[in-house]
């Protein structure tokens, strides 16, 4: 079901671009206003959180392949020494966030919904927190993009948006880009870190901004920020102030504004087409903070070992953002936040539309990590029962992605998966706009979530099953060829089988009547050996019949016996052969009598013959005793 | 230490079924208020008895088929459903008229289709047709609104007639109605503006001579007019509380004015203007509470545009050439009949799905 892209006419794109320098703004459909509750842990500047006794690094971090250890349980190692080498496929390499000692390489519970165990690098700190080698390039515009895409990926940078796409992979992909969207829209309550580092650190992500523009070759740069960050925005426009390429985009705060795809709609009007990607389109969008950190990769050569972490809600004393070195512990965080803990709490990782909740907090944040949100018990109201829909439609009015999340549930309840994938299933973002609305309470994404889940068990299992068929009919395919080809040797060999035994007796005739050594009795014929001896066999008994043919001619010419041509057609038993050899001496010997008795002279020419061979001897006897048999 | 486990989102609007059909209740008010104002107790008693059979039967209902009958109680709707029914029907209606048209609505029309959410027509409305088919005069036995009458009948006799159809000192509704009108109208049947007009028409009167009755005072009837404003302030109140979307009621609205404005262009004799159209009737009513209920309505702004224009078509044509007098129930019945369809073929287009987009390629 993919969709084909119907590509702007040059007018059509003329247009286009000339709206978008205009400044125009696009609206997606549907959307929700969530209270936003940012100033919880906007208002104070970003904290430095004192290095933490224990970080649990998981191996692998980003989307894609995790690298190989290169280091081992006791060794020392230094603030941004690589810890793993980069993994194929884009594999992302992470590197030790301080010093401090490997303590183990152990599978440790993961920044994930059901905090799945993953191979986790425990580092003990020594709180000296000593820099390794440090490889700037600050000089990057003197570089080619080459050079600076394998800094910046050798740098461990992923998307800091939440996705935590390789970013490297994301920029070498960037070809026909128009427009480079620089995401600081932060639409998800709660959530002030994109705000508090554009307000602190609006120089550092404009250069940081220059770098993705040399990388990439892409001249305009359009800078996105929700209108509910008035600070950000001022920061932001007085570090590009001067810079002709760069403008700052303030659209207006509706959740999801900054998806990447409601945010392309917003800047530009165009649509990522389903199964397909902002590039093909001609866009390319970064997130602030991964910006940020691009500049201080490529300027100090510090690769991503911290992030800014926002820690909000009402269960926490002194709620705010916080620089926290990746595989810092959420507890440590509540901790230096001053987490008020009650029964039965829900710390969700991430915002409250699209965040997960935790089941246990020695969990680490990683590089996709934003928020740990602590609410307090009345904060957040939990959706209540699950009531019957009422099919109201207001679910499919703030869709962001026009879907009919109405008709994906009832789908989804049936499981009916053929349904979900004509309703465009795939195409739903899991923002949670439906079902923050649903007036029934049914909470909407985690039937989709669960029908996905389902529906890609399904589609490895198909897979699967398509493999197991082919191989299970190649099988079959070969055994019926295998029977087949037995069948048709057994049939062959039955038939030299029958013809051998026809020839050897013809042959036995010939051979008696020629030269007794040649005898050939082969009679197994169960394999190709025998068929081919079958086949000697025959040509040799051709042969010998050829040579008892042209023998018993010349006896029956010498011994005026006209009948001994005939002779080869004979297929007399050896037993009969036998007695006419017996009847054939007897004849002679009494003619010899007679003769030797009788008339002398006449004997001479008559002895002839007798020199010549038993096989012609037996062959006019044959003959002979074959017209007796005839005229019986 | 243990933590609660939740699937996101995590949090909520906090408008829930409930909720909304409260706020539905909430702004019905000042329409039922204008009803009692101009029509007497009847339209409150009617309204009791409603809600009482409504609450039964949905715990019969509920009972019946296993469910959880205080969480199906809790939603409201069936409150929904009683009240506009009882303030659909004549307020002096015997009482078994209410009960069998609400017990229907909810039992056969909600219930045996599956329940809230699963019905495919409106269960008021289904009511209201079952119940004007089956029991035409009590259904349109309307009284003339209190302008005409002068006065109303105490509370104590709306309750006798409603339940004994006679009041405490024996006169039946008709008689009550030739007393009230007095000699004024003695031969001519108190009824609805609408009705009025309709068999006015069917004599051979002209519209300008049916409206020169004394019901037409003001805009659109004596009474009714006042009742439709009433509705109207509450389906705004609705609106702006984002219980409703606009598109059904304007496209109702829209297309009725237009059609009316035309008809009237053409056949200013025969067919009645856009204020009678709008202003008379179950018009206000019937387009901010009726056909907007959100089950067995169009989900898709497109489809409710759609949808709302069918059923103002349906009322039009219905009220000017069919065989009742006002057509809201029908109209709204026969469109829940196409909402399947118009479903079908108004899904939005889904993001990056055939839209012209593009770049440099």
């Amino acid at each position: 079901m993919k969709t084909e892209i119907q590509w702007m006419s040059t007018d059509e794109l003329a247009r286009n671009r000339a709206d978008i320098e205009a400044g125009k703004l696009w609206r997606f459909t549907g959307g929700v206003h969530p209270p936003e509750r940012k100033q919880l842990a906007n208002t104070t500047a970003i904290a430095r959180m004192p290095i933490p006794k224990r970080l649990y690094i998981p191996v692998k971090q980003h989307i894609g392949q995790a690298g190989l250890l290169l280091v081992q349980a006791g060794d020392k190692v230094y603030k941004g020494q690589p810890l793993t080498a980069p993994g194929p496929n884009a594999g992302l390499r992470i590197h030790a966030p301080t010093s401090g000692t490997v303590n183990a390489i152990t599978e440790h519970p993961s920044a994930h919904p059901s905090a799945l165990p993953v191979m986790t690098i425990v580092l003990d700190t020594d709180g000296e927190d000593t820099w390794g080698d440090r490889k700037p390039v600050s000089d990057y515009w003197l570089k080619t993009p080459t050079e600076l895409l394998a800094h910046v990926a050798d740098c461990g940078i992923a998307g800091l948006g939440g996705a935590g796409f390789p970013t490297a992979q994301k920029l070498s992909a960037a070809e026909h880009i128009d427009y480079l969207i620089i995401n600081g829209v932060e639409c998800e309550p709660y959530i002030v870190s994109d705000d508090r580092l554009m307000r602190e650190h609006a120089a550092g992500i404009v250069r940081g901004i220059k770098i993705l523009q040399h990388i990439s070759g892409v001249e305009r740069v359009l800078i996105a920020i929700e209108d509910n960050k008035p600070e950000a925005i001022a920061a932001m426009k007085d570090a590009c102030h001067g810079d002709e390429q760069l403008a700052v985009r303030i659209v207006p705060t509706i959740y999801p504004s900054g998806g990447e795809r409601q945010l392309i709609e917003i800047l530009t009007g165009r649509q990522v087409p389903a199964n397909g990607l902002p590039k093909d389109i001609g866009i390319l969008m970064q997130n602030v903070g991964t910006a940020y950190a691009v500049y201080r990769a490529v300027i100090f050569g510090e690769p991503l070992l911290e992030r800014v972490i926002t820690l909000t809600g009402e269960a926490l004393e002194r709620p705010g953002t916080v620089w926290a070195p990746l595989g810092c512990s959420v507890e440590d965080l509540l901790t230096f936040a001053g987490y008020r803990s009650y029964p039965k709490a829900r710390i969700i990782m991430g915002g409250p539309m699209m965040g997960f909740t935790l089941p246990q907090l020695d969990v680490p944040v990683v590089k996709g990590s934003n928020c740990i949100l602590a609410p307090a018990k009345k904060e957040l109201p939990a959706a209540g029962a699950e009531m019957a829909c009422i099919r109201c439609g207001a679910c499919a009015d703030v869709c962001p992605a026009s879907l009919l999340p109405q008709q994906l549930y009832w789908l989804a309840r049936d499981n009916d998966y053929d349904g979900l994938r004509e309703h465009h299933l795939a195409d739903c973002i899991e923002c949670g706009a439906c079902a923050y609305v649903c007036p029934s309470e049914i909470p909407l994404v985690h039937y989709y979530r669960q029908a996905k889940a389902e529906m890609r068990e399904q589609y490895i299992e198909k897979q699967k099953a398509e493999i197991a068929k082919e191989r299970f009919e190649a099988r079959k395919a070969r055994l019926e060829r295998e029977k087949q080809e037995r069948l048709e040797r057994h049939q062959r060999a039955a038939e030299a089988r029958q013809k051998a035994v026809a020839e050897r007796e013809a042959k036995a005739a010939t051979v008696q009547a020629t030269q007794p050594g040649a005898t050939s009795g082969t009679t197994q014929a169960s394999d190709q050996q025998d068929k081919v001896k079958a086949a000697i066999a025959r040509a040799k008994a051709k042969k010998a019949a050829q040579q008892s043919d042209k023998a018993a001619s010349e006896l029956s010419a010498a011994a005026s016996g006209n009948e001994a041509s005939n002779s080869q057609s004979a297929d007399n038993k050896q037993d009969r052969i036998k007695a006419a050899i017996a009847r054939a001496k007897a004849k002679k010997a009494a003619q010899a009598k007679a003769l030797n008795a009788s008339e002398n002279e006449d004997a001479k020419p008559a002895d002839k013959p007798e020199a010549s061979s038993d096989a012609s001897n037996s062959a006019q006897a044959a003959s002979n005793d074959n017209q007796q048999g005839s005229n019986e | 230490m243990s933590f609660f486990i939740a699937s996101s989102p995590h949090t909520h609007q906090r408008r829930t079924t409930s909720h909304l059909m409260r706020l539905v209740v909430l702004a019905m008010i000042p329409g039922i208020v204008a009803q009692w104002y101009f029509f007497g107790w009847g339209v409150l008693l009617q309204i009791a008895l409603a809600v009482a059979t409504a609450y039964a039967a949905e715990a019969l209902c509920l009972h019946a088929r296993e469910r959880s009958s205080m969480q199906g109680l809790r939603d409201n709707s069936a409150l929904v459903t009683a009240l506009l029914l009882a303030v659909s029907i004549p307020p002096l209606a015997p009482w078994w008229v209410i009960v069998i048209g609400v017990a229907f609505s909810i039992i056969v029309v909600k219930h045996l289709y599956g329940g809230i959410g699963q019905n495919l027509f409106n269960p008021a409305m289904a009511g209201y047709v079952v119940l004007l088919v089956s029991f035409p005069v009590q259904m349109t036995s309307w009284l003339p609104p209190v302008d005409l009458s002068g006065s109303h009948l105490s509370l104590w006799e709306s309750v006798h007639l409603l339940l004994f159809q006679y009041t405490s000192e024996g006169y039946s509704v008709e008689q009550i109605r030739m007393v009230s009108t007095g000699p004024m109208l003695d031969a001519v049947v108190m009824a609805t503006p609408l009705d009025h007009i309709r068999s006015d028409l069917t004599q051979g009167l002209t519209l300008t001579e049916s409206m020169q009755a004394p019901i037409f005072g003001g805009i659109a009837g004596l009474g009714w007019q006042w009742v439709n404003l009433a509705y109207l302030a509450g389906g705004l109140m609705l609106l702006q509380q984002r219980v409703i979307q606009w598109h059904i009621p304007v496209a109702i609205l829209v297309t009725l004015a237009l059609l009316a404005s035309f008809g009237a262009l053409i056949a200013p004799d025969s067919l009645p203007g856009m204020d009678i159209h709008l202003f008379s009737g179950a018009t206000m009513i019937g387009a901010f509470f009726i056909a907007t209920d959100p089950v067995s309505a169009a989900t898709s702004n497109r489809g409710r545009l759609i949808y709302g224009a069918l059923i103002a078509l349906l009322i039009y044509l219905i009220r000017s050439f069919g065989g009742y007098p006002d057509a809201v129930a029908f109209a709204v019945l026969l469109a829940n009949l196409c909402v399947p369809i118009i479903d079908k073929y108004t899904k939005p287009t889904t993001y990056g799905h055939q839209r012209k987009t593009g770049g440099a390629q």
